[in-house]
């Protein structure tokens, strides 16, 4: 069974047939080529695919694409405003190696995004809380929640953002 | 694409979605939040011939207290009864946190979690000790299941197939109620191994007025422990007489034993988190619900 659904991703409309049993993850990594979306577990346990939907962090790999429909979707493709040069949350990564192989990445940074801005001077056991919902095998963690504390303070110094 | 083929009706009203089960009877699963389905339909464990999609129907959402009750619709998300607990429940605020992860709590509805009805999940023995119900639609009829009449066997509750959970109820705690929650997981969000939720008031004469002691992770169903509530009603909460009250809890609990947990250690585990909570709720007692 297929299904129209239009979607605005990273602020770009786009009107895709897809088939419903498809999720929101397939939909933005074969029908959008937005393969900096992640899967991991493929039943919201890793957290590697989360994206914003409205804003808000959800797992794409427990939604239905079909469900995207008439709703905003950012990913990490649309974390970083031109395109070009980083956002601070990925220059605080990269700044304090948040980061090795870089498969749960993306996932983390979108849930930071919206993280700091209900936590922009978080607590290190908010941090750790947060990042409950996502597995890295690489890091041991320790770096990432450095990484975010780093980007809370970038964030507070470069001052309120659009 | 995993979850095995199924035909996807949007519903755009609840009376749209009751019909829709009308007509697909047992073959049929409402998506709400998805965070329990989807998996189930990734695993194959699930094979419904029909979806019936609810999250637009706007007659479904809210979240409204009014005369000491709170009234869940079917739409509104975890994290919404969050934001409303940080001021309204320090009970549900806490249990809340419990729940998985912000990013599944962000999609999953509470009346969703009610009736997909995992033993282990926090908010259905919550909705036991506040003395709640689920408000059940079909085509041309309306009923109340009161909590204690809703929890058959895991993942089982009295609902019909053709019936839509269109609200849930808690009974907000009486003022000055004290509380206390506690649970025991291998790691944050993980479902419980064993967990507890306990609400205690006092009287002028520092004797228990109203007690409910609720388990979860320790059976098919979460439990309300009438033993344990009925050693402290109407007796002073003394040290000694949480001890036996949790005792007492414990002692008539069965749980399963599984290659997390033997049933033995759950039931060692319940007495003491019991005895954390009762203990918790009474040092709370005299402040704000």
């Amino acid at each position: 069974m297929k299904r129209t659904v239009r979607v605005k991703v990273n602020g770009r409309d786009c009107e895709q047939v897809v088939d419903v049993r498809a999720t929101l993850a397939e939909f933005l990594r074969e029908d959008l080529d937005l393969t900096g979306t992640h899967v991991g577990c493929e039943h919201g346990v890793c957290g590697a695919c989360t994206v914003l939907f409205d804003g808000l962090p959800v797992r794409a790999c427990l939604m239905l694409a079909a469900q995207a429909d008439g709703h905003e979707v950012t990913t990490i493709e649309g974390v970083a405003s031109d395109g070009e040069a980083l956002h601070p949350i990925q220059e605080a990564f990269a700044a304090k190696h948040g980061l090795q192989c870089g498969y749960c990445t993306p996932g983390i940074i979108m849930s930071v995004c919206a993280f700091l801005k209900e936590h922009p001077a978080p607590t290190e056991g908010e941090i750790r809380e947060m990042l409950s919902g996502h597995l890295c095998r690489c890091t041991g963690y320790h770096f990432i929640v450095e990484a975010i504390a780093e980007a809370a303070r970038a964030l507070a110094a470069a001052g309120p953002r659009p | 694409m995993k979850p095995p083929p199924f035909e996807y009706v949007a519903a755009s009203s609840a009376a749209d979605a009751v019909e829709a089960l009308r007509r697909y009877g047992d073959e049929a699963k409402i998506l709400a939040g998805g965070q329990s389905l989807i998996p189930m339909l990734a695993l194959r464990l699930a094979r419904p011939s029909a979806l019936v999609d609810i999250n637009r129907c706007d007659d479904l959402e809210g979240l409204v207290e009014s005369d000491g009750v709170l009234t869940v619709g079917a739409l509104a998300r975890q994290r919404d009864l969050e934001r409303w607990a940080q001021s309204g429940s320090p009970l549900l605020s806490e249990a809340l946190g419990w729940v998985a992860h912000a990013p599944i709590r962000n999609r999953g509805t509470v009346v969703g979690n009610l009736v997909h009805a995992d033993p282990a999940s926090e908010l259905p023995a919550l909705l036991l000790c506040l003395d709640g119900s689920v408000l059940a639609r079909r085509k041309g009829a309306e009923r109340v299941i009161p909590a204690d009449k809703l929890y058959l066997a895991p993942l089982t509750t009295s609902l019909e197939s053709d019936e839509l959970a269109t609200s849930a109820r808690f009974r907000l705690p009486p003022e000055g109620a004290g509380w206390g929650f506690e649970e025991v997981a291998r790691r944050h969000g993980d479902f419980a191994l064993v967990g507890c939720a306990a609400l205690l008031a006092l009287d002028g004469a520092r004797a228990v007025s109203h007690a409910r002691l609720g388990f979860f992770g320790v059976g098919g169903t979460p439990v309300r422990s009438g033993p344990g509530e009925a050693t402290l009603m109407g007796r002073e909460p003394t040290p000694a007489r949480i001890v036996e009250a949790a005792k007492a809890a414990a002692a008539a609990l069965s749980p399963d034993g599984d290659l997390h947990a033997s049933a033995g250690y759950r039931k060692k585990v319940a007495a003491t988190l019991a005895e954390r909570a009762l203990t918790a709720a009474v040092a709370r007692c005299g402040g704000v619900r």
